[in-house]
């Protein structure tokens, strides 16, 4: 299993049923795959979607259907189409039961920042600042580190994408809840000891007497 | 009720943007983007626009094209991750770039067609988007003052007009443009169909075609 399909494993995890959920660009697409059976999740892309499913067949695209990443996708039946003031609505008003974000850091108070880095990239914030502002639950899905290069840092050296702290960090080494007390850590990987996590972990992490692997 | 009206060609509509001139342009990721009237402003070289719009699209698609055929001096938009040139162009002082939270802008293009000061919003608190922006506090939660947006010209997609200019939307091409018909002085359309006035019920019209100011013709 790869490092991707664990943490998407994991994440799906936290899908619960009926429920509105969204998932950003990139890592947390993949969770849709791993849907417990007989769950019903309604998936939203914020484009305007509730209720897609996978690509159409070749040739039988429509150009007014995508996901928010552009790619084409199909309507599920019972699938619900709308304005982007009534999608931040979903997401702003108390509707949106979670959302899977990627991130490029998170801090010990549980912030994220996923949407720039000064002097080298600027992507700008799409819907990721309303999303963690006005989602129920907030699940960052990433690496857990970059290039040897820690992401879970003890004070964000990125612009915040939010005040608000995050519910839950999934990584292919770890899951790790943010608290008022500073970060958590939760379950491991498979087969990842404690010491490899805290090796790769830069922000202060409470590790409770037990902490159990991952089952997926 | 609207009287019938001419359509335009896809280069009249074009004539009517001035250089110079603020244009919200539906579309994400050039998903519900007028393509043939963007095409339009390319070749007629249009100069120094300021485009409010989810997104630049990317360099080939959407309001990308307007990018880099030069004829934009600012954008307002949410991301502009999908294309390189306008993050090159803003490295090189080319081009102003506000970035706007995606629900925000919604919500201040919004505000600025209902005729409302601004709304308040808790995207945005304590990060840099709240730069220079009044806090408000209310019940205890903090909410960032958001002023409206309006336009000069708004050029938009949608699936079908009839002779009046009624206008629907086709699933997740609809996005930004209904907010927009709502938002600027001039409002014109680039319609997929053209039907016959009673083919879209009532309760279907998404866009009443009193409030749009010019109809482009459908594709040939």
């Amino acid at each position: 299993m790869d490092a991707k399909e664990i943490i998407a494993r994991r994440v799906a995890q936290e899908l619960r049923d009926r429920t509105l959920v969204n998932l950003g660009i990139g890592l947390p697409t993949l969770v849709a795959r791993y849907v417990p059976e007989g769950m019903l999740v309604a998936f939203q892309s914020e484009n305007g979607i509730i209720g897609f499913g996978a690509r159409p067949p070749e040739g039988m695209e429509d150009p007014n259907l995508t996901d928010a990443g552009g790619g084409f996708i199909s309507a599920l039946p019972g699938a619900f189409a709308f304005d982007s003031a009534t999608s931040f609505a979903l997401i702003r008003g108390g509707h949106m039961d979670m959302t899977v974000l990627g991130g490029l850091q998170v801090d010990a108070r549980g912030r994220l920042a996923n949407w720039m880095v000064p002097g080298k990239m600027v992507a700008g914030m799409g819907g990721a600042m309303d999303l963690v502002a006005g989602a129920r639950r907030v699940v960052v899905a990433m690496q857990h580190a970059a290039k040897g290069e820690a992401k879970i840092v003890p004070e964000l050296t990125l612009p915040p994408t939010s005040a608000r702290p995050v519910s839950l960090v999934v990584t292919d080494l770890a899951v790790i809840e943010p608290t008022p007390q500073g970060l958590v850590l939760r379950e491991r990987a498979p087969g990842v000891a404690v010491e490899e996590i805290l090796a790769a972990t830069t922000a202060p992490l409470t590790v409770p007497d037990t902490v159990p692997e991952m089952s997926l | 009720m609207s009287t019938q009206r001419k359509a335009l060609t896809p280069e009249q509509a074009a004539a009517l943007v001035p250089d110079g001139a603020t244009v919200m342009i539906g579309g994400f990721l050039g998903v519900g983007s007028p393509r043939r009237v963007i095409d339009a402003l390319v070749a007629r070289g249009a100069k120094g626009l300021t485009v409010i719009g989810n997104d630049t699209g990317r360099p080939e698609l959407g309001i990308g094209k307007l990018v880099v055929a030069g004829c934009v001096s600012k954008v307002i938009v949410s991301h502009i991750g999908t294309n390189p040139v306008t993050q090159q162009k803003m490295m090189a002082g080319e081009i102003a770039v506000e970035l706007v939270p995606q629900g925000t802008l919604a919500e201040r293009i919004r505000a600025g067609g209902a005729g409302l000061g601004g709304i308040l919003t808790p995207t945005g608190v304590g990060t840099t988007v709240a730069e220079g922006k009044q806090v408000l506090t209310v019940d205890g939660r903090d909410y960032l003052l958001e002023k409206p947006l309006r336009a000069d010209v708004a050029l938009l997609h949608c699936y079908e007009a009839d002779y009046y200019a009624n206008l629907t939307y086709r699933l997740t091409a609809q996005n930004f443009n209904p907010l927009m018909a709502m938002a600027a002085d001039t409002v014109i359309a680039e319609p997929d169909e053209v039907v016959p006035i009673g083919v879209i019920p009532p309760d279907h019209v998404r866009t009443p075609g009193i409030l749009v100011t010019h109809l482009v013709e459908r594709p040939h």
